[in-house]
């Protein structure tokens, strides 16, 4: 049961075969025997899953259902949850319950009526591709424990990569679906900017984050998705367009299908196994009917440069809300109101966040905003407009999601640069905004490789049908972490 | 560029982050490291592009001036470090 997909738990469900308790129940079980060696969750709360599973069981028998009612899922500690700890991963909100849900934790309780298994470990404030600057320790990657699953979404990427949960939402600032999903042999989806609500998702880099499905396979997520979009007056960036069903293309034939391959994925940085998977997926899908044309995204390379302004920039204005006086961590002692800001944030936050506020301070402050600020949008600007050159002769772009296979923990943890370099093949999604998918690809010395597919704006129905032709021809998404 | 032991500290002053001596010199080297990483921007001559602060082209809404949350000061306020009939308590601002 527990490495069924969620149409199939759904029909198991609609069948009766077994109950939305006897399901939560086996995946909460499944929690508390292997999270102690991974630390996917930080927050487990049997009472409340459970409490919601019978409500749905109780939709199920009145025939009210929706297609995912009493289907577990592991929510990504970002996402505040009315009554349940949501601490983002920092002492800062480590002991903060939530007096308000998000609008996609609305969405999936209330309306889909999806069960909580609980909140899943992830960097500081999602600023991490490693899972280890989280105050509650770093997560395992299932496929070998002295790897890291990625960052920021580790603990959803670990926790449905070992079976913990059938999916789990994550976000993706600068490719924490992504990085995370091909580290752990799963499939994630970061939807155009402003297609999934912000509201009650803990801020980051507001013009860049977006939230978004991670799952076994494109199916999965695609049902997960139509759960999670839709239009919502309480963020000021969400786009109001009509609603899509995120399966309806699915089965869409791939013939004609034109792939781009930018030069820049494809030169050096890249692990040469890594780049052989990807080689191996891209003809795979040539066999499926599709043809390849070589592209060019020439300011590729200044994503990271650029990410690393614009991001802190933005995160060092949505974190000046830590300030010890409404909610979240204060400082114990203090003699005055600026000390009690001073000491609340160098106590709450770490190391890792501390670095982008600072970062982010200096380059707003007065003098350097033009240099530093101003010139990273315009590269933003460049950046963007390399993809709208690229999609005029291509309909999806592929490559490496991420340069490497998963590192050993503490590998790069002593250098940030180092980190940083881990999303130069996902960062510049974000900052166009455009959707984008990691796909199981093959592995490298035992460890999953990610296929990245890169869509144009509100592609997300096209992408998700050129995943799941791939995965009906392939068999990687369905490889397990052996984990018991 | 290259920031200086006192810059750092400047920096954590603006961002109100306690530092120590110690982490102030660390930090000079991380920050320094990053920033090297970021100044390969500045090679690019950027004259004439429109800076883009946001992904999709788009005006910020606006709404009615109406109050549309209802009162939950209580609940909200259960989650303060310190409260006082309904207020949020903090050190004395004004002697």
């Amino acid at each position: 049961m527990i490495n069924k997909s969620l149409k199939q738990l759904s029909q198991a469900l609609a069948a009766k075969q077994i109950s939305s308790v006897e399901l939560s129940t086996l995946f909460l079980d499944r929690i508390e025997r292997l999270n102690p060696t991974l630390n996917a969750f930080v927050t487990v709360d049997r009472k409340k899953s459970l409490k919601m599973a019978l409500a749905a069981d109780a939709r199920i028998a009145a025939g009210t259902a929706g297609p995912l009612t009493g289907i577990p899922i592991a929510q990504k500690d970002i996402f505040c949850a009315e009554g349940w700890t949501t601490t983002c991963g920092s002492k800062m909100l480590a002991n903060f319950v939530s007096p308000y849900d998000a609008t996609v934790i609305h969405k999936m309780h209330a309306e889909a009526g999806l069960v909580s298994l609980g909140k899943t470990n992830m960097d500081e404030f999602a600023m991490g591709s490693s899972n280890e600057t989280s105050f509650f320790g770093p997560v395992r990657n299932p496929w070998d424990t002295s790897r890291v699953p990625g960052g920021s979404s580790g603990g959803s990427a670990a926790a449905v990569a070992a079976r913990l949960a059938p999916a789990a939402t994550g976000t993706d600032t600068g490719g924490s679906i992504r990085q995370p999903a091909a580290l752990c042999n799963l499939t994630g989806l970061k939807p155009t900017y402003g297609v999934v609500s912000r509201y009650g998702m803990i801020a980051f880099a507001s013009s860049l984050d977006q939230g978004g499905p991670m799952a076994a396979s494109a199916e999965d997520c695609a049902l997960l998705l139509n759960t999670m979009v839709g239009f919502d007056e309480r963020d000021s960036t969400s786009l109001d367009r009509p609603v899509e069903d995120y399966t309806r293309d699915l089965e869409k034939p791939l013939n004609g299908l034109r792939i781009g391959l930018p030069k820049e994925f494809f030169g050096e940085g890249c692990d040469a196994e890594v780049m052989t998977a990807v080689r191996a997926a891209i003809a795979e899908y040539e066999k499926l009917g599709a043809t390849t044309v070589e592209v060019s995204l020439p300011n590729s390379h200044l994503s990271v440069p650029a990410y690393y302004v614009i991001a802190p920039a933005e995160a060092s204005s949505n974190l000046s809300r830590f300030d010890g006086a409404r909610y979240g961590y204060r400082a114990p002692e203090y003699d005055n109101l600026e000390q009690m800001y001073e000491k609340t944030r160098a106590q709450g936050f770490g190391a890792e966040v501390k670095r982008r506020i600072m970062i982010g301070a200096y380059v707003l402050s007065h003098g350097y905003y033009d240099a530093y600020y101003l010139q990273a949008q315009r590269i933003r600007r460049l950046i963007a407009n390399d993809f709208v050159e690229a999609f005029k002769s291509c309909d999806v772009i592929m490559g490496p999601t991420s340069p490497s296979t998963a590192f050993k923990l503490g590998e790069k943890a002593a250098d940030p640069v180092q980190m940083y370099l881990s999303d130069i093949y996902t960062i510049a999604v974000n900052l166009a905004g455009l959707p984008g998918m990691s796909i199981p690809c093959g592995f490298a010395g035992g460890l999953p490789v990610g296929l990245q597919l890169i869509g144009n704006y509100f592609a997300e129905g096209q992408l998700l049908n050129v995943a799941h032709r791939y995965q009906q021809a392939t068999d990687w998404h369905q490889r397990r972490a052996a984990i018991e | 560029m290259s920031l200086t032991l006192e810059q750092v500290k400047r920096i954590a002053h603006l961002a109100r982050i306690e530092i120590s001596d110690a982490e102030a010199l660390t930090t000079q080297g991380h920050l320094n490291g990053i920033f090297q990483l970021i100044e390969e921007m500045q090679a690019v001559d950027t004259r004439g592009v429109e800076p883009m602060a946001h992904a999709q082209d788009v005006s910020q809404r606006l709404r009615e001036d109406a109050v549309t949350e209802g009162d939950r000061r209580a609940a909200y306020q259960a989650v303060a470090p310190d409260t006082e009939a309904g207020l949020y308590l903090v050190p004395k601002v004004i002697e």
